[in-house]
């Protein structure tokens, strides 16, 4: 198998093997739509898509993070958690009487924060960064019954007026604020990754890490700072939350960074790392928001049902990389 | 050239690793426009030497001077942007980056923090005109051969204006042209007043094309010597520290008599025995206390051969028979039970298991053969892994070193040893002799001929016909992923007719096997 690629000049089979992952993606959205189409009348107004990103915003910008991390061939399982410890102290703040300024501020600061206290104790150490973040996630979780036991209701005026205001077209179709948040955050991402020294190291760590420290890449920095880019996001997420709920809940988004892993890798993000696009990862997320609209529309499936369709479509992916990338390797 | 100054001294370096003494007092010079040579059998310190110039390693003592400045780098980074680059021996590239992306990153030609794409396209298409190589720098690294990736990572280090290039046993993957291509950039590099750091194992290729060479041994200096002034018998003398009278005795052993070894039963039989894809339906029979050479090119299907009779490919079809019953080697499990055993030529990926000590990953195999369930006494490893380590003539001499604080001929007898402690019945040798230096390739060698003296049959795979020759009484050769011919190993046979085979591909001498 090592041998047969040796000769000179010879190259294997080229390219779009490494856009396959997000086509196949794309094909399954579209499918998956012209499904809900072709059974409810009213699955084709245009409200139905803009629905997805309102109930999904928050999941998106996560996922941006994720897909970061994953690239690198990491993982972060402190998001969830994250994005609850942030509305929290949101709340918390808030109902403190803390001006909305400034709990923004440093709500935004401490998701960051302990990311990039996670990406340090993984770089340093070199420990695990599932074990790490797993760590991150139990105190993040902590933190959030520490702050309240309860759920903590949001009042404040600028958080209600970003949770009610419609941008809208004339028609009546609109989305929220934080869809244009989100939607800044995957086009950022997405020139960073694709422009920016920071974003091409990322892939080059994912790709083989012993490698891009002997080629001189800040390995170690880049390591550091996807951790806290996905610790940025997953607190960007959390206060998108928090407009979306308007409140701060100690058990809210237990379990989401399941589904954000799955998001990402349906996206086409190869969890070794080295190879995946945030466009992808927007994809996933709307996947994974269309099968739920769809068991919505049924009405008479149990939403657990998004869970089992997810599980397939993941183990179909992962197969996919597999399959793709024992021919690609 | 002994009249300018020294673009870089290095002087009394010393290293140690936990158990091992790496390097001790070395001193080394580079002269602008000269290819250098650093020699040394594996173990002498020549890849430890390079990491603590580069950086990769701290010094315990000694300094380091960069144009009569002292320098100390912190990484390859640094030694980089010093104008000393680094290509070391298994590429270390990314593939799955463009082929303009691994020239350039890290410093990208950028615009307002973004990186321009056209621009490096265009900047990494004139370098490797420059180069002579006519490459898609738009396609991934990985579609690309070992050898290309190679040339691509050269390209990479001169293109940052390197004073001091740095070539870590460049050539143990590259076939005869790509070696002459390569050779030719370093000329042309050199011409350019560029310094060359070379290390090789090929002594041809020393004489070839070093200006002046350095010799280690055991991590201390032997010299210093011009290449013109060194006999290739001194430099081999003065690399493994005796006289080079070992290789006598292993000639005679091969030209034994084959039919008297072909009587009995076969050991393995295996007839249409093939994979699509992969290699070409094939007949062998393997005889107790037989080596069979397994001669061709690099990707003419040797490997896949070796895969296949160990399980670890599944055969198409075809018909397997051991002690002359039939049988079937569909996986490793059932090969080793037959008393198969597989030292693959990739011993990095698929053999050795750095973390663990020498003694651990010797009786890795027995273990597994015996099952989890039946440790192996504590005092009986130790019996073993003592026995190997002086058989073999490991160093450090030490079983509870981790294996990769080993030198790559020492990892590569650690795995032989592995499978030699399961005494298997065949034993199939991939490339066991590439990249490991001469007195551990002679030591490999008459170990061969001892274990087949004492009846073992050896599937012995090597891109080296004279080792070959040597070792076999039978030789396979394989082209274009066929097994083309088999040649006894009498009187007639020598590397010019093997040669031909290779190159006509004829079958008329299958009669002879």
């Amino acid at each position: 198998m090592t041998t047969g690629t040796l000769t000179a000049g010879r190259t294997r089979f080229r390219l779009p093997r490494k856009q396959i992952p997000v086509l196949a993606t794309l094909a399954l959205l579209l499918v998956m739509y012209g499904i809900g189409v072709s059974q409810y009348t009213a699955f084709s107004n245009v409200q139905v898509i803009f629905n997805v990103f309102i109930d999904n915003g928050f999941l998106l910008v996560v996922a941006v993070g994720m897909t970061f991390v994953i690239l690198t061939g990491g993982i972060d399982l402190s998001v969830g958690s994250v994005v609850a410890m942030t509305a929290m102290v949101s709340a918390a703040l808030l109902q403190d009487g803390m001006p909305a300024a400034l709990v923004l501020v440093i709500a935004l600061l401490i998701g960051p924060t302990l990311g990039l206290l996670m990406g340090c104790v993984i770089h340093f150490f070199e420990i695990q960064p599932f074990i790490v973040t797993l760590a991150g996630m139990f105190f993040a979780r902590g933190m959030c019954t520490f702050i309240s036991g309860a759920s903590i209701p949001i009042t404040d005026g600028f958080w209600t007026s970003m949770s009610q205001e419609r941008i809208g077209d004339p028609r009546g179709n609109f989305v929220s604020i934080s869809v244009l948040i989100a939607f800044v955050v995957v086009v950022i991402a997405a020139y960073t990754l694709a422009y920016t020294r920071l974003g091409r190291n990322v892939y080059a760590i994912g790709g083989n890490p012993q490698s891009a420290l002997l080629m001189g890449l800040p390995v170690g920095r880049t390591r550091i700072a996807v951790y806290t880019i996905s610790g940025l996001c997953s607190a960007i997420g959390g206060i998108l939350l928090s407009f979306y709920t308007l409140s701060g809940a100690p058990l809210i988004a237990v379990g989401m960074e399941l589904d954000v892993i799955a998001a990402v890798v349906i996206g086409g993000t190869v969890l070794t790392g080295g190879a995946g696009y945030v466009f992808g990862t927007v994809l996933g997320v709307l996947v994974l928001g269309v099968i739920q609209t769809l068991i919505t529309f049924d009405g008479s499936l149990n939403s657990w049902w998004t869970k089992i369709v997810i599980g397939g479509l993941l183990f179909a992916f992962i197969l996919l990389q597999r399959l793709i990338g024992i021919r690609y390797k | 050239m002994t009249d300018s100054r020294p673009v870089l001294t290095m002087t009394g370096i010393s290293k140690s690793f936990p158990g091992v003494r790496a390097l001790h007092d070395v001193n080394f010079r580079l002269f602008p426009g000269e290819v250098h040579a650093l020699m040394g059998e594996n173990g002498a310190g020549k890849s430890t030497l390079i990491k603590v110039l580069t950086g990769v390693y701290d010094t315990d003592e000694g300094a380091i001077t960069l144009d009569g400045e002292p320098v100390s780098f912190s990484g390859p980074m640094q030694a980089t942007a010093a104008g000393v680059s680094t290509v070391f021996q298994e590429v270390n590239l990314c593939t799955n980056l463009s082929v303009a992306e691994n020239i350039f990153i890290g410093r990208e030609p950028r615009l307002l923090g973004a990186v321009r794409w056209g621009e490096v396209r265009r900047r990494a298409r004139a370098l490797l005109a420059r180069l002579d190589l006519d490459l898609d720098v738009s396609a991934p690294l990985g579609s690309y051969s070992l050898a290309i990736q190679q040339m691509v990572a050269i390209a990479r280090a001169i293109d940052i204006k390197a004073r001091v290039l740095i070539l870590d046993e460049p050539t143990s993957s590259l076939d005869a042209s790509e070696v002459a291509q390569l050779f030719r950039i370093m000329r042309q590099l050199r011409d350019e007043g560029i310094a060359i750091l070379f290390v090789t194992h090929f002594l041809d290729q020393v004489y070839e094309i070093a200006d002046r060479i350095t010799v280690l041994r055991n991590g201390g200096l032997v010299g210093e010597y011009l290449t013109t002034e060194l006999p290739q018998l001194s430099l081999v003398e003065k690399m493994i520290g005796k006289e080079l009278d070992v290789l006598e005795g292993i000639e005679e052993h091969s030209r034994r008599d084959l039919a008297a070894l072909e009587e009995g039963t076969p050991l393995v039989a295996v007839s249409n025995f093939g994979r699509a894809g992969a290699v070409e339906p094939f007949s062998l029979t393997i005889h107790a206390g037989e080596v069979v050479g397994l001669a061709g090119l690099l990707g003419s299907g040797r490997t896949e051969v070796a895969r296949l009779l160990f399980g670890a490919d599944r055969a198409d079809g075809g018909q397997v028979a051991v002690d002359g019953e039939a049988s079937s080697l569909r996986t490793p499990a059932q090969a080793i039970d037959h008393g198969v055993g597989f030292c693959s030529e990739n011993r990095r990926a698929e053999g050795i298991v750095a973390d663990l000590s020498v003694r651990e990953n010797m009786i890795l195999a027995m273990q597994a053969a015996r099952g989890w369930l039946r440790p192996i006494p504590r005092r009986r490893q130790d019996e073993l892994v003592d026995k190997y380590v002086k058989a073999l003539n490991i160093r450090p001499a030490d079983p509870e070193v981790p294996v990769r604080n080993l030198s790559g001929g020492n990892q590569q007898k650690v795995l032989l040893a592995r499978w030699l402690i399961t005494e298997p019945r065949l034993l199939i040798l991939d490339e066991p002799t590439r990249g490991i230096d001469i007195g551990a390739k002679t030591e490999i060698q008459k170990l061969v001929t001892q274990l087949s003296d004492g009846g073992m049959a050896v599937l012995f795979i090597s891109a080296e016909l004279e080792e070959v020759l040597r070792l076999s009484h039978k030789v396979a050769v394989m082209r274009d992923r066929q097994m083309v011919a088999q040649l006894a190993n009498d009187e007639s046979l020598d590397a010019d007719r093997i040669m031909q085979t290779i190159a006509s591909g004829s079958h008329r001498e299958e009669a002879d096997a």
